[in-house]
């Protein structure tokens, strides 16, 4: 019975000092308590290098490597595809969007833009050159395969 | 009462006779002065109507097209160059400027007798009132973006690849003007189904 007490106490004790440090963990992210307002920080610029990035698998949208402010995408008109279209390209000479963007979802290519694609900034972002605020641990798959070669 | 008439009359009959007391020169003179106060007048009227205070007094402007250039690089930027109505809309040499008055005169006839008093009616009108202006620009060759804008004064080193690429391709030499590739630079765009290039 004393036993089995202390060893409740024990885990309780164990448990608030656990949820604590972790309540340390993401308050680092803040570094203000809830009544206190930050300073906000200044709003990042958006990347207009005209560059292409990398994909890091090859389903993935790739990110917009231009500015795309005031870019009207609506019902009236769509900016995106008034150079990404597959007629438009050669005047803007901006790459064309691909195949699959005027695939329906039963796999039958349209003559127009598919609906589903139609809204480009659902899938495709500009950036911005905010510092990340935690670190990315992710790993590409040809690094993944390097390493496992490497290994053998 | 008679003799107030008596004097009208001698008034009249001074003011209806070829003048004999009134030098050739005054008159000419006078006549000249006259005019100025008449076309000064007229013309402070013009440039009354001609601020962004009062393009955007109905609620057509302020509620469509105002509501829109205020969201655009042309109402604020970081150099704090403001672009006003009348800076993209009315001619700065007089003549022009006469014409599209006229023309305008008919916008605010549409105002008063209510074909535009809602955005739904806006929207519907809205590709003809921005092809007129695209014509305008067009045959003008941009005339109003470049009494700001001049591509000898671009740095294209610090401009980004796109434009640079496009203006030099198809600006310098002539191929195109601002309007051709910059639609929608102020306000939303009507429907552009059939717009060439879009
Ligand atoms: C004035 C023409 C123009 C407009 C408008 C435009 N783009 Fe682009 N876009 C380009 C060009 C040119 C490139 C090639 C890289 C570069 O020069 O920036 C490009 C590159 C891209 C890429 C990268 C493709 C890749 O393979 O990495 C994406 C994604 C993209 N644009 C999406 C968009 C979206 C979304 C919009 C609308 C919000 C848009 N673009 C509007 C001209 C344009
Ligand atoms: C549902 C998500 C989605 C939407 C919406 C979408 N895209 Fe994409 N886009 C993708 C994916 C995924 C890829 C990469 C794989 C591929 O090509 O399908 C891609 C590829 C691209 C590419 C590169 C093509 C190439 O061959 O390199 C461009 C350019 C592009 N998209 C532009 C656009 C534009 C412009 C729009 C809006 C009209 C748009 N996308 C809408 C998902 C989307
Ligand atoms: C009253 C002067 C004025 C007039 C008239 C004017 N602009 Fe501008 N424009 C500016 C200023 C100021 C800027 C912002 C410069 C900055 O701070 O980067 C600007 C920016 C622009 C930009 C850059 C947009 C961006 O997102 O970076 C374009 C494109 C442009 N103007 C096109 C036009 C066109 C087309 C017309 C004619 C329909 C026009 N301008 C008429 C003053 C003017
Ligand atoms: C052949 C098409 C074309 C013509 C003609 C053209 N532009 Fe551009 N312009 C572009 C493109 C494409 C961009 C880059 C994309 C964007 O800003 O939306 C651009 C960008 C700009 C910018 C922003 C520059 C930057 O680095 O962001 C300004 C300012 C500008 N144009 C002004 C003008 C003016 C003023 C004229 C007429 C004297 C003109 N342009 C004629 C296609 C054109
Ligand atoms: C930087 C230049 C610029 C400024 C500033 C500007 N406009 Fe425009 N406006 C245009 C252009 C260019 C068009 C042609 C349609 C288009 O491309 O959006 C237009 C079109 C219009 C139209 C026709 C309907 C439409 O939307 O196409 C109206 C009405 C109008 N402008 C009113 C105004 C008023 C009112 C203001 C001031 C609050 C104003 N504009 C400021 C450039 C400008």
């Amino acid at each position: 019975m004393k036993r089995s007490t202390f060893f409740i106490a024990a885990m309780f004790v164990a448990g608030t000092t656990l949820a604590q440090s972790a309540s340390d963990e993401i308050a680092t992210l803040r570094h203000y308590t809830l009544g206190d307002e930050p300073e906000p920080p200044r709003i990042a610029d958006i990347i207009d290098s005209d560059e292409r990035r990398a994909r890091i698998h090859p389903m993935q949208p790739p990110t917009i490597p231009h500015k795309i402010d005031n870019y009207q995408v609506d019902l009236r008109a769509n900016r995106c595809l008034s150079c990404h279209s597959r007629t438009r390209v050669e005047e803007s000479q901006a790459p064309m969007v691909s195949v699959t963007h005027y695939t329906d979802r039963d796999g039958i290519v349209l003559a127009e833009v598919s609906p589903r694609r139609y809204f480009c900034t659902q899938c495709h972002a500009a950036q911005t050159d905010a510092k990340p605020l935690v670190q990315n641990t992710f790993q590409d798959v040809a690094d993944m395969l390097g390493a496992d070669a490497a290994s053998q | 009462m008679a003799s107030v008439i008596q004097r009208l009359k001698a008034y009249w009959r001074t003011f209806s006779r070829p003048s004999r007391h009134l030098s050739m020169g005054f008159l000419t003179v006078g006549g000249f002065v006259t005019g100025i106060i008449f076309w000064g007048g007229f013309n402070t009227a013009l440039e009354a109507t001609n601020t962004e205070v009062f393009c955007t007094v109905c609620h057509e402007m302020r509620d469509n097209v105002f509501a829109e250039l205020k969201t655009t690089i042309h109402y604020s930027n970081r150099s704090g160059v403001r672009a006003t109505c009348p800076d993209c809309h009315v001619p700065h040499d007089w003549t022009d400027k006469i014409a599209r008055k006229m023309q305008a005169s008919k916008e605010v006839w549409g105002h008063i007798f209510g074909t535009i008093d809602t955005r739904d009616k806006f929207q519907q009108k809205r590709l003809e009132l921005a092809k007129h202006e695209w014509a305008r620009l067009k045959a003008n060759d941009s005339l109003e973006c470049r009494n700001c804008h001049s591509e000898v004064s671009m740095d294209f080193t610090r401009q980004s690849m796109r434009a640079v690429e496009a203006h030099q391709r198809e600006l310098v030499p002539g191929n195109k003007t601002c309007i051709d590739c910059h639609k929608g630079i102020a306000h939303q765009l009507p429907d552009m189904s059939g717009v060439e290039g879009w």
